[in-house]
């Protein structure tokens, strides 16, 4: 008896109890795993937001051991200017434009998995880019047969990451470099290499990057360095400034995957930044019909 | 006995459920508003969890933080990472009573004003406010509407220094929820 007269009473004290039961689960996406499209010279699982355009201006400078003379390197700067848009939220697309081996370059990043908790539980963010680097230099030699393909190298990542938590967020980047045309015959067309990454969160608004490309044991890991950067990415509002410090030049895959040949211990470390601007030229985001992003991704 | 226990139970529980006057919903209307020189932000949601007890006034809400649509996207992911964190207090709720429960009729078609007192709770931060709003009784629906305005600094939200002149010391806040009964 007792029971059924303090129910309502109960009922009516918890409220917010009640609110809690009815709460559905909801897909409860895990985002921000990096500030930005890149972790320091390579993708991040980052892409612009739907409709989202994001402007990249990077430069690398000169080696910090040519000393005062060239003022740590500033007096060589090197860039690559590049655009990417966000098309929905697993797809984006770039364009970028390098002046070393005057480089154009192209890709396509795709999340194929989303990290998420609630209806359904996926640990990870996978995501792949592919992408295609056209070197425009002058033939070097006249004499024989040059084939727009041989300008061309291509580059595939998978890349796998995990926001651990608010502050720490760790990538790992499967990567395969193939160029049409190399300088020598010992040298490989194909590269493979296995990338990591994290970065570590020191207040809202300022992240500590690492990143590493290990070569897998071939011709170039004999003749090349593997490239080890850091960096520090600083935001605010619209901006994200990524200062950092590399044994790589080059700011495509093929370069400084494959590329690389600066040696940490000898000094020869670039600086360099990333200057990332977003532009929200359309509002898609917001206008997509309700329940879109409610997809089973 | 067994009958008569059955029997005093069904009165006990129908008439338990004819005086349990609950109203809810779950995709309630809540947004606010940041206006400064440099720029306006707008967000809202579609997502809010009300349940209003008409017998005694007690209202509860519930907003998940991540259901907030802002115009840009960017504005929304700082929102979610850096000054409501999200991941750390992923809801707003609110549990409070409308004090002046006598002055509004829920059997009655009409308009009525209604004071609301109780504790808002955002960002680990809870806060006793009062504010006034609006009761509409419509054929059996219940639609609460209120305005009131919210200190970011009271609820121990940081702002850094760069956009501190884009985003609202106070922000307006919007409710405009249409109730239901509960069955």
């Amino acid at each position: 008896m007792a029971l059924f007269l303090t129910l309502p009473l109960v009922a009516q004290e918890d409220l917010m109890g009640l609110l809690d039961e009815m709460e559905e689960k909801t897909h409860d996406y895990s985002y921000a795993a990096f500030k930005t499209v890149r972790i320091v010279n390579g993708h991040s699982i980052e892409i612009p937001a739907p409709g989202v355009l994001q402007m990249l201006i990077s430069h690398r400078f000169g080696r910090v051991n040519t000393g005062i003379y060239d003022l740590f390197g500033l007096d060589q700067a090197n860039m690559r200017m590049g655009f990417e848009y966000g098309l929905s939220p697993h797809l984006c697309v770039g364009i970028g434009r390098s002046n070393i081996g005057k480089t154009y370059d192209s890709f396509l990043k795709i999340k194929l998995l989303r990290q998420q908790t609630g209806k359904r539980n996926i640990p990870i963010t996978l995501a792949g880019v592919s992408s295609i680097q056209a070197s425009m230099l002058k033939w070097a030699d006249l004499d024989r047969v040059n084939y727009f393909t041989s300008r061309l190298s291509y580059s595939h990542q998978l890349l796998i990451a995990r926001k651990f938590s608010d502050r720490f967020s760790f990538q790992l980047m499967p990567t395969m470099v193939h160029r049409n045309l190399v300088a020598t015959t010992a040298e490989d067309n194909d590269v493979f290499a296995v990338g990591a990454g994290a970065r570590y969160k020191l207040s809202g608004s300022v992240t500590l990057n690492a990143e590493y490309y290990y070569l897998l044991p071939s011709y170039t890991a004999d003749t090349y360095e593997n490239s080890l950067s850091i960096g520090v990415d600083i935001e605010t509002g619209g901006h994200v400034f990524q200062l950092l410090f590399t044994n790589s030049l080059g700011m495509t895959e093929n370069q400084y995957v494959a590329n690389t040949d600066g040696r940490w211990e000898n000094g020869d470390i670039h600086f360099g930044f990333n200057l990332a601007r977003v532009f929200t030229v359309s509002d898609q985001h917001n206008k997509a019909p309700k329940g879109e992003s409610e997809k089973a991704w | 006995m067994f009958r008569i226990l059955l029997a005093l139970a069904l009165i006990l529980t129908a008439s338990g459920t004819a005086h349990a006057q609950k109203f809810f919903t779950k995709t309630g209307h809540v947004s606010f508003f940041s206006d400064t020189q440099m720029e306006d932000i707008k967000a809202y949601t579609h997502q809010g969890a009300v349940i209003l007890n008409t017998q005694t006034g007690d209202v509860v809400f519930s907003v998940l933080m991540k259901g907030f649509q802002f115009e840009k996207a960017l504005m929304q992911e700082h929102f979610n990472e850096k000054y409501v964190e999200s991941d750390k207090f992923p809801k707003a709720t609110f549990t409070g009573k409308i004090t002046n429960l006598a002055a509004v009729k829920f059997t009655q078609n009409g308009t009525y004003n209604a004071t609301v007192q109780g504790d808002m709770n955002l960002h680990g931060v809870s806060k006793n406010i009062t504010t006034q709003g609006k009761v509409v009784v419509e054929n059996g629906k219940i639609i609460l509407k209120a305005d009131f305005p919210l200190t970011i600094a009271d609820y121990n939200i940081q702002i850094p220094a760069a956009v501190r002149d884009n985003i609202a010391k106070v922000v307006a806040c919007n409710v405009d929820v249409t109730l239901l009964p509960m069955p």
